[in-house]
């Protein structure tokens, strides 16, 4: 069996990354947009640990690199749903097109 | 072997003393919010004391770690702001319940800045980025029961999750091209191949978020009027100074190769923050609002002197941002004040204010001459120096286009001050009562403005510690 090359990988995660941006842009949902975030982030998960494997095996610093990736993602997600909470309480809704008393 | 850490982090270890001493006091017993906050002012001065006294050089934890006499001098600005930050929202914290939490994030997120701005290692950089970015949302929230709060609460967590999304994808790029994440080896190995490059566009474009730089400022001017006046300070001084120290240590030191690309970004960079950000500037109302377009628009100046890629870049930054901190936060004194006090966060609102509160008058105008560059205030000298850094490179039609921004900014400095001076108000500002060590901090920031400017040995100090590329 041949081994799946490198730029498979970088593809997928690529696209993961463009398509948890496209999420928070078009989405109005802030949990739907947090979890876009968290798509985000997970593709530099998969780049680090696929350059780790396939370019640098004898290293370990991208896979540090993911671990606290993971860990601040998710004090991050703790942060903002707090915030969100707060938000629904003074505002009744969670979506962000009612959330617009400042502009310009 | 062991003593040697504790000097070398001497900074760091003595705001977590604090920290754990704030969650003494909050769980000890019941105490006034008065005595609360005396002990915290008086605990910060000892913080920004002990952090004068000697310098030391060299680095902890395998390089993950590295300081000198420049990064703690750094320091100390950052810390000599969280003390002013506190002395002036005295009257605001006075009657707030959760008031240990309030300085718990805040200097949760100062500890981040320090291991952030002498970080020599990605892993570590990020770390501190994020530990500085994450308790700031929180304290944006901290009216509970504004709408206002929580939508900007909201916005800063979001675009912030967002931008250092884009952070870490660049970070990747460069772990990928060239197997390392420690700053030292990682300079052998940039060059201009393109995914280096692009890694490297991604990685400036969570800086620019950080420091909101044009494309991507749209998030300030919110988060700066929903937060309370202190965070807004807060946000708006340390958190923005300690993004572009580390900011100007990592191109100069990590991108040197490609030093004329990162010329390129900077230029496009600065000019659409001062143009944008003097444009935006002209039409608010919101003084919260008006001050946050003012320091979009100081961000961009900051970036010309960058640009300069020299000792004089790097030392000039520091010295303008010694002086921001002194005029800008004079400003947001002010209006911590007024806003605490009375509720009145608008610059129509402050028509007839010199009747009333002379004193706030001309505070407030010396900030505002300070900011806009007239010459007797400190403001003037540092832009100076920030143009002539800039001008090393010899693209004089930027500076040109600065200098004409400069004149631009006047018109909306000088709108407030005619404000506050001349307009008629029939029901203006009632006459207030400062607290003392407000206005003891309001003496600072003057003596501050006007002392830095005067005193030509402040910029020869900041230049004899400075680092060129």
């Amino acid at each position: 069996m041949n081994e799946i090359p490198l730029t498979h990988i970088l593809f997928v995660s690529t696209a993961l990354f463009f398509i948890g941006m496209y999420g928070l842009f078009t989405r109005r949902n802030i949990i739907t947009m947090l979890m876009s975030i968290e798509l985000m982030l997970n593709s530099v998960n998969i780049n680090f640990v696929a350059f780790n494997k396939y370019l640098f095996p004898d290293k370990l610093d991208g896979l540090f690199f993911s671990l606290f990736i993971i860990t601040i993602a998710a004090a991050e997600a703790a942060v903002a749903i707090a915030i969100i909470i707060n938000l629904y309480r003074s505002h009744q809704s969670i979506d962000v097109d009612d959330a617009t008393e400042m502009k310009f | 072997m062991s003593s040697t850490i504790f000097i070398l982090l001497r900074q760091e270890l003595l705001l977590s003393l604090l920290i754990f001493l704030l969650l003494f006091i909050k769980i000890g017993k019941e105490r006034s919010n008065e005595s609360i906050l005396n002990i915290i002012n008086v605990l910060l001065f000892i913080n920004l004391a002990a952090g004068l006294f000697g310098s030391s050089e060299g680095g902890a934890f395998n390089g993950m770690f590295t300081t000198n006499a420049f990064i703690v001098l750094e320091k100390n600005i950052l810390n000599l702001a969280m003390l002013l930050i506190s002395m002036q929202s005295y009257a605001w914290l006075k009657s707030h319940k959760q008031l240990a939490e309030f300085y718990l994030l805040l200097f949760t997120s100062l500890l981040g800045m320090f291991f952030m701005i002498s970080s020599g290692n990605l892993l570590m950089f990020y770390l501190g980025l994020e530990m500085s970015t994450i308790p700031l949302a929180a304290a944006a929230n901290f009216d509970l029961a504004k709408r206002k709060s929580s939508e900007a609460a909201m916005k800063l967590i979001i675009s912030s999750a967002f931008s250092s999304g884009i952070l870490l994808m660049g970070i990747s790029f460069l772990y990928g091209t060239s197997g390392t994440l420690s700053f030292d080896i990682l300079t052998a190995h940039i060059s201009n191949n393109p995914m280096q490059l692009f890694g490297f566009l991604l990685l400036v474009s969570g800086f620019a978020f950080k420091i909101s730089a044009v494309p991507f400022h749209l998030w300030t001017a919110d988060v700066y009027e929903g937060s309370p006046v202190a965070v807004t300070a807060f946000l708006s001084v340390v958190s923005k100074a300690a993004v572009l120290f580390t900011f100007t240590s990592i191109l100069y030191k990590v991108f040197t190769p490609i030093a004329t690309v990162w010329y390129g970004v900077l230029v496009v960079l600065s000019v659409a923050t001062i143009l944008i950000g003097n444009l935006f500037a002209l039409r608010q109302d919101n003084f919260k609002r008006f001050l946050a377009f003012s320091s979009i628009a100081q961000v961009g100046f900051i970036l010309i002197g960058i640009s300069g890629s020299s000792q004089t870049g790097s030392a000039s930054l520091v010295y303008f941002v010694l002086i921001y901190v002194f005029s800008n936060l004079a400003a947001f004194g002010v209006v911590s004040v007024v806003s605490a006090l009375t509720g009145k966060e608008n610059i129509s609102d402050f028509k007839g204010f010199y009747k009333t509160n002379p004193f706030l008058s001309w505070v407030l105008t010396i900030a505002l001459f300070s900011l806009a560059g007239v010459p007797p205030t400190a403001g003037f000298f540092g832009k100076l120096f920030l143009m002539m850094a800039g001008a090393a490179k010899e693209n004089y039609g930027l500076i040109t286009f600065a200098a004409l921004n400069m004149v631009i900014s006047f018109y909306y400095y000088l709108k407030v001050v005619k404000a506050v001076f001349m307009d008629e108000n029939e029901q203006p500002i009632q006459k207030l009562s400062i607290p003392v060590i407000t206005k003891f901090a309001m003496y600072i920031c003057i003596a501050g403005i006007i002392i830095t400017g005067l005193a030509s040995m402040v910029y020869d100090y900041i230049y004899s510690l400075s680092i060129g590329m």
